[in-house]
């Protein structure tokens, strides 16, 4: 027998007698085998660290469990309501908004004024478009490292070059009311330029003949930008937002690297208050609990997302 | 002004004349100079003699008489041909291995029929939302169960399988003529031999898109390394280099640190400078890393 001929399914219909429709159910399966025996590797991989994770998580978030060792003791919602009543947590999903919100909006601007500038195809734009996107391209630990020293107090970058016009020089990273919207900085550099990709390639879907009709009748610059070109990128706003959304919770290597979560908890994200518990506190309860909270309001934004985006597709 | 006016002379119609075109341009133009500033910093800063002293280290200009003692330095001090060594091994076993199951899985999604293959599909859907670097909690007990914590295999295992790259093949193996493989199977070839001959040659650019997408974003990977690694001679690049890092700032060695900030990007960047239009069509099609 020739593997995985594209078999014909076989569909069950309601009049069928019971251990027919089993019979043709299980020559469905036969006739499936080769696709499943193509799929376990993936499916493998996918059942161990995706769904079985976020089955551990469920459970483990049910648990407490303090130490690798200690005995392990069923305390049910607990975990959930210790982390939502730590400050450090609450804390830090109130900077991860701010952070989030501080970031996407000027990422996603400043990705728009470079595509609109950039789109054409000559020399010079292509290397600003690569100068651009540089960033994309360097670690956010390397990143997070020549930021360090471009913060540095009167010797560093920002001082030696700007912060010698300002009356007082202020410690970017060691001021609590400051150092959150320093590390928002190096996001916003290492964003943009990716989201730019982005609209570049939505401002082709923008029909010419449109464009140059409105051209004629008239229509000036910001009439075009208003009417025709935003509206037609708006495909492009949503799934970059999902994106920069995800990357606000997921991105917190500069947390790490620079300021440890410090001053005050004033830089503390949700990833790494998550990673503090499980690793630094062996907290694996609160962690996973802090995990749970996290994935269910990123999936429920990733879905209403998607779902607006779906019914604007669907729509006339 | 001609200059200008040449820079604008092919601009396309759905750009044409936007918001104070200019005004946008020289903005985006000065933007980029900016953007470039940390990087040319880390490139001068690394080859400028340590002698200058701290107070020109923040100096663009770059030094009269360049050294590369720095970068001497920090390669010795940081053991960079180590991480170097162990970060090339990780982004090569994950891709490897992905080529694999991305390659088997997207067949069966772009040419098979079977039952519950919408439910598997949206199995498959469910890791490019779940996030994988929000689950390393439970992955980390998992590969400390598995025997693997410390080891570079535990570094690699979850990515082994991947939901963008099944997706990424089975819309490359749709778009091939059914009648190729229809050939093949009159002359008798075999399930793998007709994913080995046919399918996998005439998708060759996909293969590179995704390998451009994997290696990247894992050569960059930081968080999940340092919860599995321990040893300081398994650390990959950017774990070794924020280590490095923390014990240079204390010295304020920042030559040493712009030294090893350039080793950990250079042969990306390098490779993108080669590559750049493949790089940014491979970004695109994309989207999700």
């Amino acid at each position: 027998m020739s593997l995985a001929e594209p078999a014909a399914l076989p569909v069950a219909t309601s009049a069928a007698p019971r251990l027919h429709v089993l019979k043709r159910l299980s020559a469905g399966f036969k006739a499936s085998l080769p696709a499943y025996l193509l799929l376990l590797p993936s499916l493998v991989f996918l059942a161990l660290f995706t769904y079985g994770a976020m089955g551990r998580v469920l459970v483990d978030a049910l648990y407490q469990r303090t130490t690798p060792k200690a005995p392990v003791r069923f305390v049910g919602l607990e975990n959930i309501s210790a982390v939502l009543a730590d400050p450090a947590f609450t804390g830090a999903v109130v900077n991860n908004l701010i952070y989030a919100v501080g970031t996407a909006i000027p990422s996603i601007g400043l990705a728009l004024l470079f595509a609109l500038a950039l789109s054409r195809t000559n020399a010079v734009s292509s290397a600003l478009r690569a100068a651009l996107f540089v960033p994309v391209l360097i670690p956010m630990v390397a990143a997070s490292a020549l930021f360090l020293f471009i913060f540095l107090p009167n010797v560093g970058l920002l001082d030696y070059y700007i912060g010698r016009l300002l009356p007082v020089l202020p410690n970017w990273l060691g001021d609590p009311d400051i150092a959150l919207y320093a590390i928002m900085v190096i996001t916003i550099w290492k964003n943009a330029g990716y989201y730019m990709l982005f609209f570049l390639a939505g401002l082709q879907a923008v029909p010419e003949d449109v464009m140059e009709a409105a051209h004629l009748d008239g229509a000036g610059p910001y009439m075009r930008l208003r009417h025709i070109i935003l509206p037609e990128l708006k495909p492009t706003f949503l799934f970059v937002t999902v994106i920069a959304t995800l990357n606000a919770v997921t991105q917190v290597d500069h947390v790490f690297v620079m300021t440890q979560g410090g001053p005050s908890n004033a830089t503390n994200l949700v990833l790494f208050y998550i990673y503090q518990q499980a690793v630094e506190h062996y907290d694996i309860g609160k962690a996973s609990a802090a995990t749970l909270l996290t994935l269910a309001a990123l999936m429920s934004l990733t879905a209403l997302s998607f779902r607006t985006m779906a019914n604007r597709e669907g729509g006339p | 002004m001609t200059l200008f006016n040449r820079l604008f002379r092919d601009v396309p119609l759905a750009t044409r004349g936007e918001i104070t075109p200019k005004l946008g341009f020289l903005l985006t133009v000065l933007l980029a100079i900016v953007w470039l500033i940390p990087f040319l910093w880390m490139v001068v800063a690394a080859l400028r003699p340590a002698s200058d002293g701290i107070n020109t280290m923040a100096v663009l200009m770059p030094s009269l008489k360049p050294t590369f003692d720095n970068i001497r330095d920090a390669w010795e001090i940081g053991d960079f041909p180590r991480y170097t060594l162990n970060t090339t091994i990780i982004c090569t076993g994950i891709l490897l291995v992905q080529f694999v199951t991305i390659t088997l899985a997207g067949f069966a999604f772009a040419r098979l029929a079977f039952v519950g293959k919408t439910l598997i599909f949206y199995l498959f859907l469910m890791q490019l939302m779940l996030v994988p670097v929000l689950l390393i909690v439970p992955n980390l007990s998992l590969v400390a169960q598995l025997g693997l914590y410390d080891t570079l295999a535990g570094v690699m295992m979850p990515f082994f399988a991947s939901a963008f790259g099944t997706f990424l093949m089975r819309q490359a193996f749709e778009a091939i003529p059914t009648e190729l493989e229809d050939a093949a199977l009159i002359d008798g070839a075999s399930l793998f031999q007709r994913i080995r001959h046919i399918y996998v040659p005439l998708s060759i650019p996909s293969f590179s898109a995704f390998a451009i997408i994997s290696v990247t974003s894992h050569w960059n990977d930081f968080l999940w390394p340092l919860m599995v690694i321990n040893s300081p001679d398994k650390r990959p690049l950017t774990v070794g280099l924020s280590v490095f890092t923390k014990t240079a700032e204390g010295t304020q060695a920042w030559g040493t640190i712009a030294a090893g900030t350039l080793m950990v990007i250079a042969p990306l960047l390098v490779t993108f400078l080669i590559f750049q239009k493949r790089f940014i069509s491979s970004f695109v099609t994309s989207g999700i890393k």
